[in-house]
């Protein structure tokens, strides 16, 4: 089950002519995907493109109905490697991923679909997922169309644009047999707006109908010597027949005024940036109605020499807003222009920053740069800089961290309390959301080398006396872990502990099942257990604890690892549910349930306010959220007090650290138990009645020594 | 150009504060209203627990000739208002520039800390006041009330208040109707919704309800606390006469009257300065109700406790409540609870604690609603009796006299500076040790001679700044 349901959604892709959708972008896609008449679709979750996984999942039904096969790949490599079906088939096929990271793991898939190319259209949607609220390394998806000659559309964020886009894509990888990747940036995907609807299409050819009737070309399959007409056939059949198809088209637009002597050069999905930018600079309108000519590149690879040539001659100056580096559209376009023999000055990375995010701000000060170079009458005046209301330290940083109630938060308490012993820890980490570990409170973790690759990264240390210590998600896991960490450590004969955190989904990128997920979608097999599967690649030393919250027992098993005389990699599997998608499995039930007059017990923490003196220690213990300050009630005291909010979900971990690592008495469990029973009330009543008696005895004594 | 006709707003808020559903909220009513929504969202690791920025433009549609181009962020400069979920984060949409001289910013003034702010050792709150000042300079306007107890009251959540108090800035160009019917069509919650909404209209229209402050009582209920109080208004300089009464009251409620009269005795001694005297009334009550087991079992079975939990939990009338301490009582907190003499002995025999320890090495769930447990720590908290023939009770008030020794023998800024350092003294077990153990080191330091009252407070502040004691290592060293 993942964390958003999208029944609703799922309804939305049966619109049929004429109707008009409603939703984020990359719900858009999936709904063009089936109007496109896609045979098969496969994919890796993670932001920005998890919703348009679980959409599909959701929507198996229909897709089964239409005739589209859908799988949650196992990894982008296997999502890459789907698209197979496309180089003997006339199947569309899209897959999806986040990127850049999802395109490095697909990448070897990838070099070699569009070394053979493909006869049925094939689609790679990336979510782009670079700039503000990203977590990967900034990195440009560009590099990769360059390499493997596969074409770039990075359409205008508009709706109906990208819907549009979809289907050219398709069109286009079929007319130049070349695999097309649309881009979209992480705002694009989560844009809401509306287009209007088509019928989908029943694929004219569906994967079981292909599969029945194979066929075969040699020449087809990446090996000598095929391999060497491919890189041919790339450069002199398949290249220009994507800029045909391009040009043919008009996948690219302009914008703006007719003639001038300087324009902008803008990717796609950069436009709407720009535009506003421009706004701002009194040169365009709310429509697009530039000033100035606008060239805007819906296709970032490969560049259209003639649209280029058009527009640069005559132009004396023409900026290029390019994000990210290194700027290979501003390289390619003054080759272009030199090739073209024109004397425009090409303008990008010395007016705009190498580095970071392309905002309307951003882009509007690089305006106002280019402008005062080369057109100076048109430029803006220069506005003194405002000092800052408030320096930066006046708010704090909000880093990630583990949500309210959250299984991973109790591992990192006790390897806190492990180093307490031991001393520091080497400690491997990986990605998923248990890498918030090297963010405070716990400030553990040294590197992370990739998804899956935590055991992999700690391979270097073998260890005489303190072994090192890497963490692996049960996401990661399975995504290659099994073999690229565990396989390898049993084969190499490490002496590290790997810890895998089992919370029974892959959570970090929005609660997908995977093998090892205790629930039974109906789809998918599931209930692998991780413990298996790594005694099945040789690990002789591993546990499994179903308890995280049980800090103690983690602490003891933890250094039992470290400290165990037996040789070899050891692996102990940490076992708890995500608490976000308990909570979304139980919170309606415990609602039902409340309604129906049935016992329900809730369980929360709370901490006496006389009791706590304001040290914190529970808190750099655990980071919850719920557990938090408050004014200290006590008009002498200073220090703030700990407290826990409502919105506490009673996993325990406060109570648990505290006496792990012996803090205070201050914690309590409040068991509220609705609707009790008889024999509740039963035994509620007879402690009232003793209890009662002694407090109000021990009121009356109060009393009477009170001030 | 001329004036642009699009509205723009950008949410400000944490992950899991609903600024989702109020960004759908806010796209609906412009669609509903005629006009083009386009609402943009970054989800992923911003929403867990980390700040994240919902950004929502609109464009009447009767002025569209064609589709407007659309904003996926919000530009410094070109927000028209700015709704902020909490006070920092109103505080980081003007770092951010959002804020300027044409938006109306409105903003919770409650906090939620950030981990940095509660994982302080001391007192590591950001200041709000910096914040509410920057925002009426900056925006045009500024709507500021606490959206957290708003929702609280209502039973509602913060994005509801948000909503509604978004309705009545009526910066937008749509009834109060047109708001609600947004939340309708959202489908979810709509009652409690709506409520949190009219609370959140009321207060933007500045009709709310002003939370109260109750005044303290400080009258005392019986002779004794009479006579004390007339000793501290007698003996006391006025400044220090608030910390005194609740001094006095603490202990009278921690031992009894003669305790009080003994705190008295000890301020009486400090001399006339009022700084001095202010800071010691607050630190020497503090330290004489030293938290040991018999003052933690004593507070945990009270009636006046049983009651503030059962509010906190938010438990109904016809609902049970069961409590359980985890309480972890080692060897030196059991010894130190018993006789002077006898626990002495123990702590100074290694055959004896080496046989002892291992009962008291495991943390106890004490049920405190069971009877078993009830009635033992009734029990413990009636040794209260015989806590003067404590172990503990001897160590603090030698450690005590000892303190207000050297406090007596300094000039008064110093000796402020010295009885302030009682703050470091906090907690329990390894937690208890280390303060005490910074303070010790700062006494020492200061026994040695050339430490003057700024220097005590370098230290003082030092030895808050981290766990490990770096910063003390440091401080002292230099």
């Amino acid at each position: 089950m993942a964390e958003r349901s999208f029944k609703a959604e799922v309804e939305q892709l049966k619109l049929g002519d004429g109707e008009s959708f409603h939703g984020e972008g990359i719900l858009a896609v999936t709904k063009a995907l089936l109007q496109a008449g896609v045979a098969y679709v496969g994919g890796y979750q993670g932001s920005p493109i998890s919703h348009l996984m679980d959409v599909f999942s959701d929507a198996s039904d229909l897709m089964a109905g239409l005739g589209v096969h859908f799988e949650s790949s196992a990894s982008e490599a296997t999502a890459a490697a789907m698209l197979a079906a496309s180089v003997n088939y006339p199947l569309r096929g899209a897959v999806a991923w986040k990127s850049v990271v999802g395109t490095n793991v697909a990448s070897d898939a990838l070099s070699n679909v569009a070394s053979g190319g493909v006869t049925g259209g094939a689609l790679i949607i990336l979510g782009e997922d670079y700039g503000e609220g990203s977590s990967i390394m900034q990195e440009r998806t560009h590099a990769f169309a360059m390499k493997s000659q596969m074409w770039l559309l990075d359409p205008r964020p508009s709706l109906p644009l990208i819907v549009d886009m979809v289907e050219k894509g398709f069109e286009l990888s079929e007319a130049s047999n070349t695999p097309v990747m649309l881009e979209l940036r992480v705002r694009a995907c989560h844009v809401t707006g509306s287009f209007t609807a088509r019928n989908n299409r029943r694929p004219p050819l569906t994967v079981a109908e292909a599969a029945a009737a194979p066929t075969r070309d040699t020449n087809r399959i990446v090996l000598p010597p095929a391999n060497f007409l491919h890189e041919v056939e790339k450069i002199e059949k398949r290249w220009p027949a994507g800029i045909d198809f391009v040009r043919q088209h008009r996948l690219n637009e302009h914008f703006g005024t007719e003639r001038d002597e300087i324009g902008i050069i803008v990717q796609g999905g950069l436009f709407n940036s720009l535009n506003r930018a421009l706004e701002l600079l009194d040169l365009s309108d709310a429509f697009g109605n530039a000033a100035l000519p606008v060239y805007v590149l819906n296709v970032t690879y490969p560049l259209i020499p003639d649209e280029v040539q058009a527009f640069c001659a005559g132009k004396r100056a023409v900026l290029v807003v390019e994000e990210g580096q290194p700027e290979f559209i501003e390289h390619e376009l003054n080759t272009l222009v030199r090739r073209a023999d024109l004397q425009t000055r090409i303008v990008g990375k010395d007016v705009l920053p190498r580095a970071g995010e392309y905002t309307a701000a951003v882009i509007k000060d690089g305006i106002a740069r280019f402008l005062r170079a080369h057109a100076p009458d048109r430029a803006p005046a220069e506005e003194p800089a405002q000092p800052p209301a408030l320096p930066p330290g006046a708010v704090p940083q909000r880093p990630a961290g583990f949500c309210t109630g959250c299984p991973e938060r109790p591992i990192f308490s006790a390897m806190k309390l492990v180093q307490k012993e031991v001393g520091e820890l080497h400690v491997s980490a990986d990605i998923g959301c248990h890498l918030f570990s090297i963010l405070p409170p716990f400030h553990i973790g040294n590197t992370t080398m990739g998804y899956g690759l935590g055991t992999a990264g700690a391979s270097a240390f073998k260890p005489e006396g303190k072994r090192a210590v890497a963490i692996m998600g049960d996401g990661g896991f399975w995504h290659n872990g099994l073999t690229s960490g565990i396989g390898n450590a049993v084969f190499n004969q490490d002496d590290n502990l790997t810890i895998i955190v089992d919370n029974g989904y892959s959570a970090a990128t929005g609660g997908q099942d995977i093998p090892s997920s205790r629930a039974r979608p109906p789809h998918r097999q599931t209930n692998n257990p991780i413990e298996r599967a790594v005694r099945g690649v040789g690990i002789g030393w591993a546990q499994t604890r179903t308890r995280t919250y049980d800090v103690a027992g983690m602490r003891d098993a933890i250094r039992d690892a470290l400290t165990s005389p037996e040789k070899g990699p050891k692996v102990l599997v940490a076992q708890s549910e995500c608490q976000l998608n308990r909570q979304r499995r139980i919170k309606p039930q415990m609602a039902k349930a409340l309604r129906a007059g049935e016992r329900v017990v809730r369980e929360r923490f709370g901490v006496d306010p006389d009791t706590c003196t304001g040290d914190h220690s529970c808190i750099r213990l655990s980071g919850c959220p719920s557990l938090t300050i408050r004014t200290n009630p006590d008009p002498l005291r200073q220090d703030p007090i700990a407290h826990v909010e409502n919105s506490c979900v009673g996993c325990g971990v406060c109570g648990e650290v505290s006496h792990a690592a012996v803090l205070c008495p201050s914690f309590y469990k409040a068991r509220i138990i609705a609707n009790p029973d008889r024999r509740d009330q039963l035994r509620h009543r007879l402690r009232g009645w003793v209890i009662g008696a002694l407090q109000r005895r021990s009121a009356r004594r109060l009393a009477a020594r009170a001030f | 150009m001329a004036r642009r006709e699009r509205i723009t707003i950008a949410v400000l808020g944490l992950g899991g504060q609903g600024g989702g559903v109020l960004a759908d909220w806010i796209v609906q009513l412009g669609e509903a209203n005629n006009y083009v929504a386009q609402g943009t969202s970054v989800p992923g690791v911003a929403q867990r627990t980390g700040a994240t920025v919902y950004y929502i433009e609109m464009f009447p549609a009767g002025c569209a000739s064609a589709p407007p181009v659309l904003a996926l962020m919000p530009v410094p400069g070109d927000v028209d208002v700015v709704l902020a979920s909490e006070l920092m984060e109103a505080g980081r949409a003007i770092l951010r520039g959002f804020v300027s001289k044409d938006t109306l910013l409105i903003g919770s003034t409650h906090r939620v800390y950030a981990i940095d702010e509660k994982s302080a050792m001391g007192d590591g709150r950001a200041s709000g006041e910096r914040i509410l000042a920057a925002a009426q300079e900056r925006a045009r306007r500024f709507i500021g009330f606490d959206m957290d107890d708003a929702a609280a009251r209502t039973g509602s959540v913060i994005s509801s208040i948000m909503f509604g108090a978004l309705a009545g800035s009526g910066v937008l160009p749509f009834p109060r109707a047109a708001f609600e019917d947004a939340i309708r069509a959202g489908g979810k919650a709509i009652e409690t919704n709506l409520q949190g909404f009219a609370a959140g209209f009321d207060a933007a229209q500045g009709k709310g309800e002003a939370p109260q402050e109750t005044p303290r009582a400080i009258a005392p209920t019986t002779a004794a606390g009479r006579a004390l109080l007339a000793r501290i208004e007698a003996n006391l300089p006025r400044e220090a006469h608030d910390f005194a009464v609740e001094g006095v009251k603490r202990l009278m409620d921690y031992q009894d009257a003669s305790y009080a009269a003994l705190y008295l005795d000890r301020l009486e001694a400090l001399g006339t300065d009022p700084a001095l005297l202010t800071e010691a009334a607050r630190h020497l009550a503090l330290w004489m109700s030293y938290e040991d087991t018999i003052r933690v079992a004593g507070l945990k079975v009270r009636a006046s406790r049983f009651a503030r939990v059962r509010a906190e939990v938010k438990a109904k009338d016809d609902q049970i409540v069961e409590l359980t301490e985890y309480m972890h009582p080692r060897l030196e907190e059991v010894c130190e609870t018993l006789p002077a003499p006898i626990g002495r002995r123990i702590l100074a025999s290694p055959w004896l604690t080496r046989r002892l320890k291992p009962l008291f090495a495991k943390g106890r769930h004490v049920e405190t609603t069971s009877l078993r447990w009830f009635l033992m720590l009734t029990l413990l908290a009636g040794w209260r009796r015989w806590r003067r023939g404590t172990l503990r009770y001897r160590i603090e008030q030698a450690r005590i006299e000892a303190w207000l020794a050297l406090a007596r023998a300094a000039a008064p800024d110093v000796a402020v500076e010295i009885v302030k350092c009682q703050r470091l003294i906090k907690g329990y077990g390894d937690t208890f040790e280390r303060g005490l153990g910074n303070y010790e080191r700062i006494v020492e330091r200061y026994r040695k001679g050339n430490l003057a009252a700024a220097d005590i407070a370098r230290l003082r502040e030092a030895a808050l700044a981290d766990e490990e004691g770096q910063a003390l290592d440091q401080a002292l060293a230099s």
